[in-house]
């Protein structure tokens, strides 16, 4: 367990000093910034489509650590070291799955709070989408680590990433959209579903990239 | 040095072979190394050495044959597995977090490989040499019992050379393994040595 905490800790340190605190957050707040340039400043309209911008936003901003949470690893010899000293390749993908919910999930969650603020979203939407979000990060941490064992050392691994996810987080998308509109209680429960599923599975899906990826 | 289990470590490869695509890169291989033993792998560039070495080291499946490995194992190979960013002493505490070892025995092993004035600078500024001792300083703070060296003798200087040889000694003699795969002749007595030919098979 101390050893399972001390590459938790690894991971966030390592995307904290390589640019992934502040990285994914500009991002992130810099496409809420420009949406408005888009729509024109409608007060009613940014309400109404505001929070599926931010979900829009989220998603694209999973993809910007991808490159950095396997390959690197790979190739300084880190995840041989691990695998020596008997981890299995989805207890290591689960601490780095962790790791990107405390570096990667938990700053775009508080970053939300400013971004709703920026398109005026209205307050009573806004914890909805807190939510609907903080539900969904942790899949979407699951999914990056996933794609990035699987595109680790690939020519053009960033563009393939952002293929492989789009499709897979259509479901978390709709279901995230859906909570943002009258009732959102279907929608929250899809949405924890299909959030829950992928969160258990991407540690195996990822452990057995990790695995083909040896050699 | 270290602390021994209960039971001498040991190693025993039974009739191994190893295939990768559709070649067979190792073959007929039996090894069986004792509590103490230090075993020269030896053989011409791309004969399989590393490949021999990741076998033992569980990165690699066996294709048929077995091996049985009694106690930790420790591996460096060509690459370094430091952070590059955080000083040398972080990046070793790091895995003697991960090995349970103590900090003390961080600080033996940076002594012994002469590291201690480089302790507190990031990884990324150690020339070739130094990354090399660093790795082996990995092994030794790990304190696992069979230590498998890749080329360990590759950019040291001579009196590296002869610490390295000390520690590999002195390992060997609280009853520990190593594999060491070298061209040079290590100059230390070695128990037996393995010949590799271009087929990948002991001779």
């Amino acid at each position: 367990m101390k050893s399972f905490v001390a590459l938790v800790a690894r991971e966030v340190r390592l995307a904290w000093t390589g640019g992934g605190l502040w990285l994914p957050v500009v991002f992130y707040l810099a496409v809420a910034t420009l949406f408005p340039f888009v729509t024109g400043p409608d007060k009613a309209l940014l309400a109404r489509t505001g929070g599926g911008i931010l979900w829009i936003a989220a998603l694209l901003a999973t993809l910007l650590p991808i490159e950095r949470l396997i390959l690197p690893d790979r190739q300084s010899g880190v995840l041989d070291q691990l695998a020596v000293r008997g981890w299995s390749d989805e207890l290591v993908a689960t601490a780095k799955i962790a790791g990107q919910i405390v570096a990667f999930a938990l700053p775009l969650l508080l970053a939300t709070v400013v971004g709703a603020a920026l398109i005026g979203l209205p307050e009573a939407q806004l914890g909805t989408l807190l939510i609907g979000l903080a539900m969904a990060l942790p899949a979407l941490s699951g999914l990056s680590v996933m794609i990035a064992a699987l595109t680790a050392g690939l020519n053009g691994a960033s563009a393939l990433g952002g293929l492989l996810l789009v499709p897979i987080t259509i479901p978390l998308l709709i279901f995230g959209a859906g909570t943002l509109a009258e009732d959102p209680g279907n929608a929250m429960q899809l949405l924890a579903a299909t959030s829950l599923a992928i969160t258990a599975l991407s540690p195996f899906a990822a452990g057995a990239a990790l695995r083909a990826g040896r050699i | 040095m270290s602390p021994r289990q209960a039971s001498l470590p040991s190693l025993n490869l039974d009739n191994v072979a190893v295939m990768r695509g559709n070649r067979m890169v190792l073959r007929d291989l039996s090894v069986a190394a004792r509590s103490g033993d230090i075993i020269w792998i030896r053989g011409a560039n791309g004969c399989g050495k590393s490949t021999f070495l990741r076998l033992v080291a569980g990165l690699l499946a066996v294709t048929s044959g077995a091996i049985h490995a009694e106690g930790r194992i420790a591996l460096a190979d060509e690459n370094l597995a430091l952070d590059a960013n955080v000083t040398l002493e972080a990046a070793l505490r790091f895995w003697a977090d991960m090995d349970g070892a103590s900090a003390d025995a961080r600080d033996a092993a940076l002594t012994d490989m002469d590291l201690q004035d480089l302790a507190h600078i990031p990884v990324r500024f150690l020339s070739t040499g130094q990354r090399k001792r660093a790795s082996i300083a990995r092994v030794l703070t790990s304190q696992a019992d069979i230590w498998l060296m890749d080329e360990p003798y590759n950019g040291l200087d001579s009196a590296s050379c002869a610490r390295l040889d000390q520690a590999m000694l002195a390992h060997t003699a609280s009853g520990g393994i190593v594999l060491v795969a070298a061209h040079q002749p290590p100059s230390i007595n070695v128990a037996h040595s393995l010949l590799l030919d271009k087929q990948g098979a002991a001779t």
